[in-house]
């Protein structure tokens, strides 16, 4: 097999948004923290990513639960992601994380996180999506017009440990409700059966599918443009670069058009997240135009 | 000279597989600029007698003799199971394939040590299958579970001609096996990329650094799996690590050719 060009992009040069994106801190007990997060860097950069759009879910279980993370380390986890947002300001944007059990907290965080320029909000899954607790996160989000970035188990049959995990018919039932509030139903290829969610989000214009996660199967991609279509696909790798990687090589070999492949790599996110979240997409889009 | 160890033909029970045919699959590895391909027909591993399986996986790789190698399964303890391994030795296979956990046969299974013995006394490659899917995702139907670490430290000290590659492991199973068996032991196995992960948690690159480039081999799990996603992974490996070069297919099999002829 052929090496790649170092020079080039793996992914291609064009923009890319990740709206997918995590990083450690001192504080989530590994020690290898900066370590993955220059992993992560150096992976976007190896990519192509323009930007990492990233959230920091408390201390990682440190702590507290990663899911059911503590008021205090929900705000110690938003501060060490806008430190590192403000460090990397030219390719890391941020989420601000929430726990909506706590009401009160979270719409202070939010609005603490979001003037110090956080552009989304990130729901991991300490609340089932479609409990009346969400509602006020969500009227904040259409509110403020910043996305929702909602962890999703595709098709959740049961509980499972650690999390109160919602699926994409959960997912659906908030986004129905607050229909002036964008979601971006994380990771479908991050655990469960994603085939569940997809004719579930058929009818719910305003939730983007996150083509993040691990799983990598055959038939994902496809599936999904002929569930919700190029304008709802959102790029992203959340725990596994690799695969990202791989899931833009194969979008490359399914047919899209070049806008379709443009709204999926960046447009897309660019319409959803508030405007002039990606300053730096400006001087990638008018050099990838100048070639 | 890449080949990928670990691809099938046919459908698969619990979903739907797009195009699972050599034909696509001759097609995909091109694209891939991958040379070649170790095949196995995916419907077998889920009948009681994968038999059948093997005449029809011979037949549809025949137009492409040159490039994807038939790895017909072996179910051992069913009657003339033996001769099913001669004869898969006779038509040329590189390996076999044995799905103990699909077919209800724990770690201590003796027909699973016997396979694994007739395998290297005819310089069969035994190759064995972690998962299909992601646990998180599985059929209620199917209840078989992972390949255990335990499985295959037993099938490695079966003997010393025993050569195994095990699919669609990830960090975890590899480092249990590979730390848990002598050097001399380990180093007839090797375990195909398609399921350790790359960066940031960069596994694949850790693994490549203390276990060695040279137990892993390049596969893909197709039809099951996106086909683009070890090359991606190499790809993105740090540069410490990504000149080293992976064991091939064909260095596998010879290896167990010779130990056979010892």
């Amino acid at each position: 097999m052929s090496s790649p060009d170092r020079d080039v992009p793996l992914a291609g040069a064009e923009p890319l948004i990740e709206v997918h994106a995590h990083f450690l801190h001192a504080r989530c007990g590994r020690k290898d923290w900066q370590e993955r997060n220059a992993s992560r860097l150096r992976a976007g950069d190896r990519i192509g990513v323009t930007v990492h759009v990233a959230s920091i879910l408390g201390t990682w279980g440190h702590t507290s639960p990663i899911y059911f993370p503590s008021p205090a380390d929900v705000t110690l986890g938003n501060d060490e992601m806008l430190a590192l947002q403000k460090r990397e300001s030219g390719r890391v944007r941020s989420y601000v994380t929430v726990n909506p059990n706590d009401t009160e907290h979270s719409l202070r965080e939010i609005e603490r996180c979001l003037a110090q320029g956080a552009i989304g909000i990130k729901l991991a899954a300490s609340r089932r999506a479609d409990d009346p607790l969400l509602d006020a996160i969500a009227e904040e989000a259409a509110r403020r017009g910043v996305p929702v970035l909602q962890h999703v188990w595709q098709h959740r049959r049961r509980d499972w440990p650690g999390q109160e995990a919602s699926d994409g018919v959960e997912l659906a039932r908030l986004a129905a409700r607050h229909p002036d509030a964008s979601f971006i139903l994380a990771h479908i290829g991050g655990g469960g059966d994603w085939q569940h969610t997809l004719p579930a989000l058929a009818e719910v214009p305003n939730v983007y599918v996150d083509l993040s996660g691990s799983g990598v199967d055959r038939g994902m991609l496809d599936r999904t443009l002929t569930a919700v279509g190029a304008s709802r696909m959102v790029w992203g790798s959340d725990l596994t670069m690799e695969t990202g990687l791989a899931k833009l090589w194969a979008l490359e070999v399914i047919g899209l058009s070049a806008d379709e492949m443009a709204s999926i790599r960046w447009r897309n996110a660019a319409r959803i997240f508030p405007r002039n979240s990606f300053p730096m997409l400006a001087v990638s889009a008018s050099t990838v135009g100048a070639r | 000279m890449t080949t990928d160890v670990h691809t099938w033909i046919g459908g698969y029970p619990f979903r739907d597989v797009p195009h699972p045919d050599a034909d696509v699959l001759a097609r995909v590895l091109e694209r891939e600029g991958v040379s070649g391909a170790w095949v196995g027909h995916l419907p077998s591993a889920f009948w009681r007698d994968p038999s059948p399986g093997n005449d029809a996986l011979f037949k549809a790789l025949e137009p492409w003799r040159g490039t994807l190698h038939a790895v017909p399964s072996v179910r051992p303890g069913w009657p003339r199971w033996e001769h099913a391994v001669r004869a898969a030795a006779g038509r040329g296979a590189p390996a076999l394939r044995a799905y103990p956990p699909q077919w209800g046969m724990g770690p201590e299974e003796p027909s699973m040590r016997e396979l694994a013995i007739a395998c290297g006394e005819l310089g069969l490659v035994l190759l064995l299958t972690t998962r299909f899917e992601d646990a998180r995702q599985r059929h209620w139907m199917d209840s078989a579970g992972d390949l255990s670490g335990a499985a295959v430290r037993t099938l490695v000290r079966a003997s010393e001609r025993v050569h195994i590659v095990v699919c669609a492991a990830g960090r975890a199973l590899i480092e249990e096996v590979h730390w848990g068996l002598t050097p001399a032991e380990r180093a007839r196995v090797w375990w195909d990329i398609s399921w350790v992960w790359g960066p940031p948690e960069d596994d694949l690159a850790h693994l490549v650094r203390t276990c060695g480039a040279e137990r892993f081999v390049y596969g893909s799990a197709w039809p099951l799996r996106l086909t683009q996603t070890p090359r991606a992974n190499l790809a993105l490996l740090p540069d410490d690590v990504r000149a080293l070069a992976l064991a091939t297919g064909d260095a596998i099999v010879a290896r167990a050719q010779l130990a056979a002829k010892r």
